[in-house]
């Protein structure tokens, strides 16, 4: 088989706040048709991580480099948020971030926004190409709905939305805009386990029939060793092992990061 | 019953103790002319009983408010009459007809002097709806957005001085150059949110104003500028009367474009992603929303109906100097948007008749303008705080909509 493509490589990221190394010199790579796991204590830094990933932070340090297929590679170091999400790279939040006065509808056409291009003068007129791809934008968020099992919601208030169902719409929208990699923040956080199985489902469901990579942060250990391959790990800002979901289980140094340092009595 | 019970109870004891604090104040007189004190028992038992029926009635309201909420929270969506009277399309339709005569037949039934209070309503319903856009669809509280008003009024009062130039003219030149204004504003604040971004636009107002008061060479200062022309239509002759009729036209025509305008931006691309600016400015980044552009897009789209208006206003009064455009106006127009419902259009030119026609109309009680005024707000965040018409959903088509209504 011949070598996957590499989608996001990420090389030596160094994120400081003031004399607080939050990041140390981490590197990553996910390759095409992987769901990627980052796991960790609190505090390890992986939602830091994913904030220069996606641009709301600058990196101190080192390089976030995205190969598009068929594009050129592109540097991501402190692009803006709205850039990286252009360039294909989405993600969702590990506390909620839906709209939440708008309807559920709304919330994935907001994602279909980058995708677009009527711009004020034309919305004011509102001549046919504009009408059009209105209801383009309509159908395909509507499509997502579906396929995320939100449909029966669509004109409800995201905030009216249970939580599982929230944490999912995050997921459609996000895939709105159109991305090749999705990077999910723990998605499966304060879930059910019937509503982990399912997200489990969805996940793999992207993964395989939208072919969108997946770096996924998760507590969930039942779920990120069931779906996921590589798994990174991280504590204290450090990448401290990588590999498959059976050599994790078997790293000395990731047990002692999870059950705490053995010492002798 | 308990319930009732209860309140009662309550209000008895904010009754009494309203009596207590009240006491010195309402029953207590000293005459000093002939040495004695007046005892007003009768003012105790009216704060009494006036003290015990606004409490049980607010008891009653937020009450009502609670168990309101409740029904909400169990996901039932429970529509008000008017709400489901409002998207019902050929009401609608229906309705905007008869307004529409009634508006074009308002100066021939009534007097001039009603066509003026109009006239004024009028462009406090364009300031507002203008407002909306910033405030109440993208959220950027704007508290000095009466500079662009001055800045339209300013430019057709000056143009008109110098060069002469005539009301058509200036009109769109007074909206880009509100525009440009707003955009000149945007981008200092581009990173500002919340209470910061209310104190520099409030700074804004401020400045425009003093700079108005004190450059006397630019805009002739306090004593401002008299004289401006009236909008002329094909170089006729007009006398006030007919002239006033005109203004009331074309302020008519104004508002009509102002409503068409700002309701296909709100339902449009641009409009969606300013609603998501107000609701999470990081998420609507991480969407691909460049914040930059939206939130300037906002601010000049906001500013224009300002610049516009503010050429009318000119040309309707003749004459203006800096005292028309204190922070006491953009209060009011803020206002507008608050009372009416933030993001609603329908509510925003409610807002507007409701606050500038009323006053207008209980002159007798102008001396509690101001207090009715607070009163109002106070009772409206308390009870309605999504305004008079909350901002009602657009819906839209989709073709998995007929099998779903089909099936259920």
């Amino acid at each position: 088989m011949a070598e996957k493509h590499k989608l996001l490589e990420v090389k030596g990221l160094t994120m400081d706040f003031g004399g607080l190394r939050a990041v140390d010199s981490v590197s990553l790579e996910v390759h095409e048709g992987e769901i990627a796991a980052l796991i960790g204590p609190n505090g390890a830094g992986k939602t830091t991580f994913f904030n220069c990933v996606t641009g709301i932070y600058d990196p101190t340090k080192g390089d976030i480099l995205l190969h598009p297929k068929g594009l050129p590679t592109r540097r991501l170091n402190g692009l803006k948020p709205n850039k990286v999400t252009e360039m294909g790279l989405a993600r969702t939040f590990q506390n909620i971030r839906l709209f939440s006065d708008m309807t559920v509808l709304e919330n994935v056409m907001i994602g279909r926004h980058c995708r677009t291009k009527s711009g004020i003068f034309r919305s004011i007129i509102r001549g046919k190409a504009v009408r059009e791809e209105e209801q383009e934008i309509v159908e395909s968020s509507y499509q997502l709905l579906q396929k995320v099992g939100l449909a029966e919601f669509t004109n409800e208030f995201a905030k009216n939305l249970p939580y599982g169902a929230q944490r999912r719409l995050e997921i459609a929208r996000a895939m709105a805009t159109d991305p090749f990699l999705l990077l999910l923040d723990e998605p499966a956080a304060g879930m059910n386990p019937q509503e982990t199985s399912e997200l489990d489902q969805l996940i793999c469901k992207i993964s395989e029939e939208e072919q969108i990579a997946i770096l996924l942060i998760e507590h969930d250990m039942k779920l990120v060793m069931n779906i996921s391959n590589p798994i990174y790990v991280m504590e204290y800002g450090k990448k401290i092992a990588e590999g498959s979901p059976q050599q994790i289980k078997d790293n000395p140094k990731v047990i002692e990061a999870y059950l705490g340092e053995e010492t002798d009595a | 019953m308990t319930d009732m019970l209860k309140d009662f109870k309550q209000s008895v004891l904010v009754a009494l103790w309203f009596v207590f604090l009240t006491f010195p104040l309402m029953v207590v007189r000293v005459n000093t002319m002939n040495n004695v004190v007046e005892w007003r028992w009768m003012n105790l038992v009216w704060v009494a009983i006036a003290a015990f029926v606004l409490s049980y009635v607010w008891r009653y309201l937020l009450a009502r408010k609670q168990a309101r909420m409740k029904v909400a929270e169990e996901g039932i969506q429970q529509q008000t009459k008017l709400q489901v009277l409002l998207e019902d399309m050929s009401f609608r339709y229906k309705a905007m007809g008869v307004l529409l005569i009634i508006a074009l037949a308002f100066p021939q039934i009534f007097d001039t002097y009603q066509t003026t209070i109009m006239i004024s309503a009028l462009i406090y319903v364009v300031l507002g709806l203008g407002l909306n856009i910033s405030v109440g669809l993208a959220g950027l509280l704007d508290l000095g957005y009466v500079a662009f008003f001055a800045v339209g009024a300013y430019a057709y009062a000056l143009l008109n001085h110098h060069f002469g130039f005539g009301f058509w003219t200036i009109l769109p030149v007074g909206g880009i150059l509100g525009c440009l204004f707003g955009v000149v504003l945007g981008f200092p604040i581009l990173r500002l949110r919340g209470d910061y971004l209310a104190i520099v636009t409030l700074g804004f107002g401020m400045i425009i104003k003093v700079v108005l008061e004190n450059w006397s060479e630019f805009s002739f200062g306090p004593s401002g500028i008299a004289n401006i022309d009236k909008p002329g239509l094909f170089g006729m002759d007009m006398n006030i009367d007919s002239s006033t009729v005109y203004i009331y036209y074309i302020m008519i025509a104004l508002v009509v474009f102002t409503i068409l305008v700002t309701m296909r931006l709100r339902n449009s691309r641009i409009g969606r992603a300013w609603i998501a600016l107000r609701e999470d400015e990081i998420a609507c980044v991480a969407m691909g929303i460049d914040m930059a552009r939206t939130k300037l897009s906002a601010y000049a789209l906001g500013a224009f109906w300002a610049g516009m208006v503010g050429v009318l206003f000119a040309a309707k009064t003749t004459f203006i100097n800096p005292a028309s455009f204190t922070f006491m106006e953009s209060a009011i127009i803020l206002s507008i948007v608050v009372l009416g419902g933030m993001g609603s259009i329908l509510g925003v030119i409610l807002g507007a008749f409701i606050l500038i026609l009323l006053p207008e109309y209980l002159r007798a009680f102008s001396e509690y303008r101001m207090l009715a005024f607070g009163a109002a707000m106070v009772l409206m965040m308390i009870f309605r705080p999504q305004g008079i018409i909350s901002n009602i959903r657009q819906k839209y088509e989709y073709k998995g909509l007929k099998e779903e209504t089909e099936n259920g």
